[in-house]
């Protein structure tokens, strides 16, 4: 049990309804001082409405909201000068220069960072004096996270931060996040690419309708898959694969026309029955790779479903 | 420096002034159209010829000689009240009765020549009239008499009205789309200190708009100041902040710009009509002048003109200065219950 006094932020049988629609379901949430916690899940899963909540943007319906040991409804000003924020997509001032946009957002704080202090950890030194109507895609996401940095929060909240950059731009922005962390930042970072909440985060918590289907570590969470492999297959017909559901070496399967993705214990004992199986069926096999297991594999198999909308995570 | 009103004001004001497009269409577009409708109106043909004939002996058998000629329009009014017609352009020249009948015209109005040809044509024709030369004209040319004079505080009261309530809106409603409200709701900026900013950007706009404002009515068209600059300031100032109370109001919920543009025109174009831009008020029947007179439109056109024309000091103009004062404090206390940071 983790002592009271070391939780950043406590969420207990949180719900929010809009109208009829249940956007959270009973969510259940810790998040510990100086750790990054990942919450996970696919597009309208409710991770923005979480943590709208949380930053204090969004009433819950009902449930109990403890952010350093405060509510929202006592004590809204201290929370907001002690949280820091980056939101999914923000377009600022235009008009405004680098500096001139973190200067801005540091006089809303008590105790800001030097405006420098904030554009280096971001490293946009070099941007400065750039209008931010010029930046690049990834440079206007470091931005938004100097903004969240400039007040020296205690809780960083970071909503889905890299969505939409290019993989070099993304490894740019982790390696800042990691940064942070080292300094001893608590983090709650969410998204939906499995490999970020990998790198960035000791803990995950997976949401998917509105509810905490799963919560551990990244190992964890591999291990609960009780599989060692991930098949990836394709097949003509579509039809034969629906034979492999009774193979015994087979985990979990899921499959969508006329590819699958089979997760086995071991590599070397369901291959050859796959294949077997397929031949004697009068299938012809079009594809076939293997891989390790990854989160998304893992959110599959709770759910059925992808992380993301589409495709395999990367 | 540091303040945060302090920061939002100068980045409220690089909005504007690094926007050049949006300056122009915020700030220039609308004392341009302004202009261009003053010079416009300088000289507007309308037919027919309209005539007042001013009370006194002898007006009646005037205005019997007149009524016969079609072109003619003839109304009568006490002396000063035709004057001021005259002023208003609302009638083209005011004939005064008497032994020698004097013509009074605006030589501003092109109408003014057409109408003293007329009447001298008339009023020659009958039996035993004066002869032509008899009849004395005075052209009533001093400043302060003409239409321009009277549109042109009108005019500005538009202005202000057109960028106050734009410049409130328009930009408001983009930061709503474009999440920088919500984003500024999650820091413990206060929300004071953010409509604030906004206002003290949008009164320092609207004192370099009375300002230009001013200049050219004085410069290009010889519009007498019969005030205070300072007192067409300070209703300037207030009305300002009715209008851009008006505009946080509207856009205190809008998610678009397009919404924005219909909330806008759907607020400012009654008011282009029933306030007093280019005409009086006072044209619209009875019944309706308490809610034109309730405008926030009509106190501050009433007031500048007021200001402008006839010399009036703040005191006097108590009733449309708290009928403006009412419009900012009341759109302002509303707008902020029910504003919508996300």
């Amino acid at each position: 049990m983790t002592p009271k006094d070391e939780l950043a932020i406590e969420v207990k049988g949180l719900v929010k309804r809009f109208g009829d629609a249940v956007a959270l379901d009973g969510i259940d949430l810790d998040v510990r001082r100086g750790e990054c916690l990942g919450l996970l899940g696919p597009n309208g899963a409710g991770k923005t409405t979480t943590v709208e909540i949380l930053q204090g943007l969004q009433a819950p319906t009902a449930g109990e909201v403890r952010v350093l040991g405060m509510r929202w409804e006592t004590h809204a000003a201290a929370l907001r000068a002690r949280l820091g924020v980056a939101l999914q997509e923000t377009r600022l001032v235009d008009a405004l220069t680098v500096e001139e946009m973190v200067a801005l957002f540091a006089s809303f704080y008590p105790r800001p960072l030097a405006v420098e202090q904030a554009i280096s950890l971001v490293r946009l030194e070099d941007k400065r004096q750039a209008r931010t109507l010029t930046l690049s895609g990834g440079q206007k996401q470091r931005l938004a996270l100097a903004l969240a940095l400039v007040g020296d929060p205690d809780i960083l909240f970071l909503d889905e931060p890299t969505t939409g950059l290019d993989p070099q731009s993304r490894r740019d922005l982790w390696d800042v996040v990691a940064g942070l962390k080292a300094r001893g930042r608590t983090v709650l970072l969410t998204t939906h690419y499995m490999e970020e909440a990998e790198v960035l985060c000791e803990r995950l918590v997976f949401i998917d309708r509105g509810r905490v289907i799963a919560r551990g570590t990244p190992a964890e969470m591999i291990a609960s898959l009780g599989a060692g492999h991930v098949i990836e297959l394709e097949a003509h017909p579509a039809s034969v694969l629906e034979r492999l559901a009774r193979l015994e070496a087979l985990v979990g399967l899921n499959q969508e026309g006329a590819r699958a993705t089979l997760r086995v214990e071991h590599l070397h004992r369901a291959l050859p029955e796959v294949l077997r199986e397929i031949a004697e069926a009068g299938g012809e096999v079009l594809h076939l790779s293997t891989r390790r297991p990854t989160l998304d594999d893992v959110f599959l198999g709770l759910t059925g479903h992808s992380l993301r909308g589409e495709g395999r995570a990367a | 420096m540091r303040h945060p009103l302090v920061q939002l004001l100068l980045m409220r004001l690089r909005m504007l002034w690094r926007m050049p497009a949006v300056l122009f269409w915020s700030f220039g577009f609308p004392l341009i159209a302004s202009l261009v409708l003053a010079a416009a109106f300088q000289d507007r043909a309308l037919a027919p010829v309209r005539v007042a004939v001013a009370d006194g002996t002898g007006a009646e058998a005037l205005v019997a000689r007149l009524e016969g000629t079609p072109e003619l329009q003839v109304q009568r009014a006490p002396p000063e009240e035709a004057r001021r017609r005259l002023t208003q352009g609302r009638v083209h020249l005011v004939l005064l009765p008497g032994a020698e009948p004097e013509l009074l015209v605006d030589p501003g109005q092109p109408e003014g020549r057409s109408a003293r040809l007329l009447v001298r044509e008339v009023l020659a024709r009958a039996p035993g009239a004066p002869s032509p030369a008899q009849l004395r004209v005075t052209p009533v040319s001093e400043p302060g008499n003409r239409y321009i004079d009277f549109l042109l505080p009108g005019l500005l009261g538009m202005v202000l009205m057109s960028t106050s309530i734009w410049a409130m809106a328009s930009s408001v409603v983009a930061m709503r789309g474009g999440k920088l409200l919500k984003r500024l709701a999650a820091t413990p900026m206060a929300r004071g200190h953010f409509v604030g900013a906004f206002l003290l950007a949008r009164g320092l706009f609207a004192v370099v708009e009375m300002t230009f404002f001013c200049a050219l009515a004085r410069l290009v068209f010889g519009v007498p100041m019969s005030g205070s600059y300072a007192a067409v300031g300070a209703v300037g100032l207030l009305g300002a902040m009715s209008f851009s109370g008006l505009g946080l109001l509207l856009a205190s919920r809008v998610e678009t710009e397009d919404s924005a543009t219909g909330l806008f025109n759907l607020s400012t174009m009654p008011m282009l009509f029933l306030s007093g831009v280019f005409f009086p008020a006072q044209n619209f029947p009875g019944w309706m002048q308490p809610v034109i007179h309730a405008l926030p439109l009509t106190a501050l056109n009433g007031s500048l003109r007021a200001v402008m024309l006839e010399g009036a000091d703040l005191l006097s103009l108590g009733a449309p200065l708290a009928v403006l004062a009412a419009w900012a404090a009341g759109c302002m206390v509303v707008a902020l219950r029910v504003f919508r940071w996300t």
